[in-house]
């Protein structure tokens, strides 16, 4: 009997629960699709360092999972806890008609498992779908081919996805069960009358606080985008843009209602009035969650923009910092052997190599960081106090260096007797010695002296990576004196004969007695691998906590909607018999639901405006700069998911407010 | 005088062939411009069904309801919202004000959906507030008031578009007896010194008192009508309480 009425109630009730439905199943499709990545290599070619790396990033996405769980169980109890409020009234209908409170928890806790039954397996069927598809992206990122169609079935990410599940449904049935047994009887009954408390802030209040949240949050972004180099103001920034965030929203209503309120042609027209008042009631009641979700909205874009530039930064600079097949040098330890014998010592056979090229670096007490940069090295200094100024830079002769450049097909270069070349390309240091070469450099060796014949650095390496991170390598004549170096490396850089990944299997097989014999050899395959690993994990812990970031935010703004969606038909019922047609009912209804949900999102952008800003000095020590495509991944993303729940409150909402009243 | 009001032979019927109610069984009456015209009936007599049907809320089944020579019955979508709009006023029993929106502001929207200028608006709510004396609390919330300003407010949103008709729903039925003394007062000097027209539903004697001209409806029909006349409020009371008690039944409950 009670189950027959549970059942009859999602039924009659399902199209109120389509958001709280809609979001359970998405939290759970996109839970398992990105703990069901280490599926994927069924259906690709990988060797085997691209399939350790999707192991890797799959232990990562596990971890974020537990955070990603949490957020989610938060959402699903405060969800279920607006679905109860809704249906106060109902319950107290069943206390009155005799049932016990015992009967109206089992009536809920029916509903709640069978809802909870078919969201979780609902979301385990479309996540399996998407994650077919998912292949797809995992092949694009690593330039895998597709062996060939295998349908994929992750059974640990699907056993992970209910057992968390579970736990977050186990709590909120608690919940529920003890939302009812608390509630008194005659509150249950006249809860629809009492509606929302009103809260009404003086006017002129809410405008003083609104602008020391903008002084506040002038002064977090300041801190945030000009002060970087100290952690603390750093620190403070976050701590002020928090307070800051929730101040604005304390007072933001009040605000923009004193601003319409003053120019009367805009307030006494149509039902702005109307629109304005319920925005500033809505918004007044929902400070806290306004806050929160604003802020998980900044962390999305944020963290998504830069994951994104982290990607495409990290594809661009992988072509140009990998251009031989494999680079063999020595450690500081081996001094006297070269690359080349070493590789022959434990037996590697040289006719692998197509062609090859040797050359030597040297280190001299004279030429450091600190010499290079002499001429500005007290503003160095105070910009990074940790700038080890005593370490080496390497020095290469013209001629060594022209054959790895000529080799890397690079740029060669000509040098006069008293003079040398900064050859640099990471970013950071790059600014500075410019600026450096600019004033003059001059640097000794033995008796020779040596002035720079470029005004800046010429753009070059030696070393491969998967970034730029060449911090500068010195190109001095060929005639100064080598005896005097503490340090020689030697460097063999190669390409491969024949089949590229056979080749580069059989080198790395060598691998523990080369490093055994003092030398380290990078490969293009290895760097492409972890580069490739590395953009995947970055864009796919982005995706994730973007995706579910967006879902949490979106569904508190439709829930809280959806919930006022009773009050709501009353005033719209009551405009509709004072003479408002629906035409301009709908209008007003979309533009109210449009600003509660604009505004937040628009104070999140602002926040990035500066947040991305930060992000892109910080991400400059890593090279990477910041991309516009980031944002425009970011903005479809946002539009995708946070528009989708829109674009169905909005419509939910109407067909509420059109229904015809008793 | 001028004819506002004119409902010729109106039905209404609730329910499928197998059960049909008659709600509003052919009634048919005139309401002149500055009358004060109140209809009685117990729950379910059909007054509110027959109110609804006058303010283009609820549709006829046959019959013609005509408003100032416009037949209501035959107008559609926005010749509908704009007859409501500028030629009726609405007052109702819950007061259906707008709980987020100030005194003003409930008033203003009555005006501001006409698309009258901002100078007009504030103008005429400044006067019409002085008429039922709530100037003073213009600013405040509904919720800051206490029912009989709310209704007051509400009164003044029904007039202020100076409507062809004012439609009142039970105006008294949530409000103490002093305030509904204080509410019919106002709504008697909108009557007399304004020249309003006013069509008011009750089951209340006393507020039917007020009136100048009574139809009292009982199962659908007109059962009786009483003219005030020359009468004194007090005798007019008396002649209502005799109808009523000829009525019998439910309406005992008036008193």
């Amino acid at each position: 009997m009670l189950f027959k009425l549970s059942l009859k109630n999602i039924k009659k009730s399902f199209k109120d629960y389509a958001i709280y439905f809609l979001t359970l199943v998405l939290g759970v499709a996109i839970f398992y699709v990105f703990n069901a990545m280490d599926s994927q290599q069924a259906m690709l070619e990988l060797n085997d360092a691209e399939k350790e790396i999707i192991g890797l990033m799959n232990e990562f996405l596990g971890g974020v999972s537990i955070f990603v769980a949490i957020v989610l169980g938060f959402l699903i109890i405060y969800a279920s806890r607006f679905l109860i409020k809704r249906r106060k009234k109902e319950f107290g209908i069943y206390l009155t008609l005799g049932m016990g409170k015992r009967d109206v928890s089992k009536i809920l806790l029916m509903e709640t498992f069978i809802i909870g039954i078919i969201s979780l397996v609902a979301g385990l069927i479309i996540g399996i779908i998407v994650s077919q598809f998912m292949s797809i992206v995992v092949a694009n990122l690593f330039e895998a081919d597709m062996s060939e169609f295998t349908f994929v079935f992750s059974k640990a990410a699907a056993i992970k996805t209910i057992f968390y599940y579970v736990i977050i449904y186990l709590i909120v049935m608690i919940f529920n069960v003890f939302a009812v047994t608390k509630y008194k009887l005659i509150d249950l009954l006249n809860a629809s009358k009492k509606g929302e408390k009103i809260k009404v802030r003086s006017l002129g209040l809410s405008v003083v606080i609104f602008l020391i949240a903008a002084v506040i949050l002038g002064i977090a972004y300041y801190f945030a985008t000009q002060r970087l180099d100290s952690l603390d103001l750093f620190g403070t920034s976050i701590l002020l843009g928090i307070i800051g965030t929730f101040l604005l929203f304390f007072g933001i209503s009040g605000f923009i209602l004193k601003l319409v309120q003053s120019n009367k042609k805009l307030y006494l027209k149509n039902l702005n009035i109307f629109i304005l008042r319920q925005i500033n009631s809505k918004v007044n009641t929902t400070v806290f969650s306004m806050s929160i979700i604003c802020l998980l909205l900044f962390f999305t874009i944020t963290i998504f923009s830069s994951a994104w530039s982290i990607n495409m930064s990290l594809k661009n600079d992988l072509q140009y910092g990998t251009p031989a097949d494999v680079l063999v040098y020595t450690y500081s330890d081996a001094e006297g052997k070269t690359a080349k014998n070493i590789l022959t010592k434990v037996g590697y056979n040289l006719d692998n190599f197509a062609k090859y090229t040797e050359s030597y670096t040297y280190g001299f007490d004279t030429v450091t960081v600190g010499s290079l940069l002499t001429p500005i090295l007290n503003d160095v200094q105070k910009d990074y106090p940790n700038l080890l100024v005593d370490n080496w830079l390497p020095v290469m002769t013209i001629s060594d260096y022209n054959k790895i450049a000529s080799f890397y097909g690079n740029q060669t270069y000509t040098l006069n007797e008293d003079e040398f070349i900064l050859v640099a390309d990471y970013e950071q240091m790059l600014q500075y010695e410019n600026k450096a070469l600019a004033k003059g450099v001059t640097i000794q060796i033995g008796d020779k002296t040596l002035h720079n014949k470029y005004k800046e650095c010429v753009e070059g390496l030696l070393q491969m990576s998967g970034n730029k991170s060449n911090t500068g390598i010195v190109v001095v004549p060929d005639n100064i004196d080598i005896s005097l170096s503490e340090i020689t490396k030697n460097f063999l850089a190669a390409n491969f004969k024949g089949d590229k990944d056979e080749a580069n299997s059989e080198l790395m097989s060598y691998m523990d007695e080369i490093n055994g014999e003092g030398a380290v050899a990078d490969t293009k395959i290895d760097i492409y691998t972890a580069s490739t690993g590395l953009r995947a994990i970055m864009i796919f812990i982005g995706l994730y906590l973007g995706i579910i970031f967006l879902i949490s935010s979106a569904a508190i703004l439709a829930l809280k909607e959806l919930s006022d969606s009773s009050d709501n038909k009353e005033k719209y019922g009551m405009l509709r018999r004072i003479g408002v047609d629906d035409k301009k009912l709908n209008k007003a209804l979309f533009i109210q639901i449009g600003i509660f949900f604009m505004l937040p999102l628009l104070v999140a952008i602002i926040h990035s405006v500066f947040g991305i800003m930060s992000a892109s000095k910080i991400m400059e020590s890593m090279s990477v700069t910041t991309n516009i495509s980031s944002i425009a991944m970011t903005a479809l993303l946002i539009i995708a998911i946070y528009g989708g729940y829109f674009i169905v409150t909005y419509f939910t909402s109407k067909r509420i407010i059109n229904e015809k009243s008793e | 005088m001028e004819k506002i009001l004119e409902v010729k032979t109106v039905e209404k019927y609730y329910g499928n062939r197998g059960n049909l109610t008659k709600a509003i069984n052919n009634i048919s009456f005139n309401v002149y411009e500055g009358e004060f015209v109140g209809i009685m009936g117990a729950s379910g007599s059909g007054k509110t069904t027959l109110l609804n049907c006058i303010s283009t809320i609820d549709k006829v089944t046959s019959g013609h309801i005509l408003i100032s020579g416009t037949d209501v019955t035959e107008l559609r979508g926005e010749k509908l919202n704009k007859f409501r709009r500028e030629d009726l006023g609405f007052i109702f029993q819950d007061f259906n004000l707008l709980d987020t929106l100030t005194a003003y502001e409930n008033i203003a929207l009555a005006l501001t959906i006409q698309g009258k200028r901002p100078k007009e608006i504030d103008e005429k709510i400044k006067e019409v507030a002085k008429t039922l004396n709530i100037t003073k609390i213009l600013n405040k919330f509904p919720y800051q008031m206490s029912g009989g300003e709310k209704q007051r407010v509400a009164s003044a949103r029904a007039i202020v578009t100076n409507p062809k008709l004012i439609l009142a729903d039970e105006p008294t039925g949530a409000l103490d007896s002093k305030s509904s003394r204080m509410l019919l007062e106002k709504l008697e000097d909108l009557n007399q010194s304004l020249n309003a027209t006013i069509l008011m539903v009750t089951h209340d004697a006393f507020t039917a008192s007020y009136c100048s001209k009574i139809y009292f409806i009982k199962d659908g029909k007109i059962f009786n009508e009483l003219v005030k006349g020359n009468d004194t409020r007090k005798e007019f009371f008396d002649k209502i309480i005799d109808v009523v008690t000829l009525l019998g039944g439910d309406l005992n409950d008036a008193l």
